[in-house]
């Protein structure tokens, strides 16, 4: 039986493809957070001056919002077989507050991602295709002829508040890899603990084991 | 740099209030279009004095040449044929198309870089090309479409009314060459009045519709244009009826948006926080531990 080094029983959550993935796209997505931010307005303006001054940030922008939409594209590919909806997700659901505070007893058993996980992947693919797309229609410069000014007028509102919703979705995102520990190293080595898996995803972990309820 | 002859009174990007001291009078340039020969003078003085150089182009058909603004040209005459069904003759429309040098210009609302573009207590609206990130977000603010980015270095473009030759009180470039006097320049209060005077002129001759295009949607501007056809400004090559700066635009650029966001940002982390402190963090206990192991091991 794998065990890691305290000890601990592990169960491989991701492999080395999907993780290369996820890295590429949370970098990217930080630096187009950080580049999108300083021009959102003009009090965040000196965020640029992390990439060497508007200019850079201006023109690196658009190249890094390509990287992110690949790498989505893989995790989408990787992930979406896990990310349907399934029925003990609704209850799941309906029991969200027990959930937030950790109350798992409480909660059906769940595969490989909970429905809070689900709504981030495709929130997150719904997302970064309007960025995408509204990207490009104002990616001034190769495809400014390609659209009216009045489409990129729309379009650049459009990106600036999928945006901000992404962002939105990221804090979360980032809130509960920390809340629950353990979580992270999936990502990382690839692997969780069997008492992660147990607490957080018992049915995932019994079907990786081949084992039933 | 923004010239040092002129007063500052509005910069792109920046929270800061200029001291709305004005120095200057307000100028403009008085565009007239019934007495324009279509000689493209002004074109001309413009490439020269802006020591701007245009790429070979395309006959498409017109006199209308280059076919569009450029980076490098910063005016353009464009040519309408129209035949008019009052009096079944046939009219050419030539209007100076360029920046309008709005009160309210919309490229500096949109402009996301700190003094890219100014405007001076004389109205002149300006582009800072150092402080000019290249995005093309003043196109968008843009209700005229007349700024343009050039490929390399990434820069925008327009019209500076010779703000180089104002601040050392020459007239613009273009209506110094113009051999007819379409183009006049000059402060608002003389402007406004020479132009009454060719209205009174037109009128006389049977134009009743002609009228001073100064347009209120962008709280007016320093290029106005004396239109025989005041009534139907789309003849002259589409010149908006009733430019304003897109609501689009408003929306994007306006504090709503911005302030909306950053506090849902702001929500959002002190919430995240507020979470992890309050409920404390969802652990896995030794006890979860060992019953993943069993399941792991297939004993459970």
């Amino acid at each position: 039986m794998p065990a890691d080094s305290s000890g601990a029983s592990t169960v491989k959550r991701h492999p080395l493809d999907v993780r290369v993935a996820h890295w590429v796209a949370a970098v990217s997505f930080i630096l187009l957070g950080l580049s999108g931010l300083g021009l959102f307005t003009p009090g965040l303006f000196f965020l640029t001056a992390l990439f060497g001054g508007g200019e850079t940030a201006r023109w690196l922008h658009p190249w890094l919002g390509l990287a992110l939409a690949l790498s989505y594209l893989v995790l989408f590919i990787r992930f979406i077989g896990s990310c349907l909806w399934a029925q003990e997700d609704t209850t799941w659901m309906s029991h969200l507050s027990d959930a937030m505070s950790g109350r798992e007893e409480k909660l059906p058993e769940i595969g490989k991602f909970n429905p809070g996980q689900k709504l981030y992947f495709w929130g997150m693919a719904l997302l970064i295709v309007v960025l995408l797309v509204t990207g490009v229609v104002i990616w001034q410069a190769y495809f400014s002829t390609l659209t009216t000014i009045e489409t990129q007028r729309m379009a650049v509102l459009i990106h600036s508040i999928a945006a901000v919703l992404a962002i939105l979705g990221f804090i979360v995102h980032i809130h509960m890899v920390t809340w629950e520990p353990g979580t992270l190293r999936a990502m990382i080595n690839g692997t969780v603990t069997g008492g992660w898996a147990w607490k957080h995803h018992r049915k995932w972990l019994r079907q990786v084991t081949g084992t039933k309820h | 740099m923004a010239s040092r002859a002129m007063n500052v009174v509005r910069t792109s990007a920046t929270s800061t209030a200029n001291a709305q001291v004005t120095f200057h009078d307000e100028v403009v340039k008085l565009i007239d279009v019934s007495k324009c020969i279509g000689c493209k003078a002004c074109q001309t003085a413009c490439l020269e004095w802006n020591d701007q150089v245009l790429d070979i182009g395309e006959f498409t058909g017109s006199y209308q040449v280059p076919s569009d603004l450029t980076p490098s040209m910063f005016t353009l005459m464009r040519f309408n044929e129209w035949e008019n069904p009052k009096t079944g003759e046939l009219e050419w429309l030539i209007r100076k198309d360029g920046c309008m040098h709005c009160a309210d210009p919309g490229c500096l609302a949109a402009c996301p870089a700190p003094g890219a573009i100014v405007q001076y207590d004389n109205g002149i609206v300006d582009f800072v090309a150092e402080n000019c990130i290249g995005c093309g977000y003043c196109v968008k603010g843009c209700p005229f479409n007349i700024p343009r980015i050039s490929a390399e270095p990434a820069k925008a473009h327009k019209c500076t009314l010779c703000s180089d030759r104002v601040a050392v009180g020459e007239g613009p470039a273009c209506a110094k060459a113009c051999p007819t006097e379409a183009i006049v320049f000059g402060t608002k209060p003389d402007m406004l009045k020479h132009a009454a005077g060719r209205l009174t002129d037109l009128k006389s001759r049977g134009f009743d519709n002609a009228g001073l295009y100064n347009p209120d949607g962008v709280s007016g501007t320093h290029v106005m244009y004396v239109l025989p056809h005041a009534d139907q400004p789309e003849l002259y090559s589409d010149l908006p009826r009733d430019p304003r700066i897109s609501p689009w635009v408003r929306t994007w650029k306006g504090a709503t948006k911005t302030y909306t966001s950053l506090a849902a940002m702001a929500v959002f982390v002190v919430g995240a926080f507020v979470h992890h402190v309050g409920t404390g963090a969802n652990r896995v206990s030794s006890e979860d531990e060992e019953k993943g192991r069993r399941v792991i091991e297939g004993r459970d």
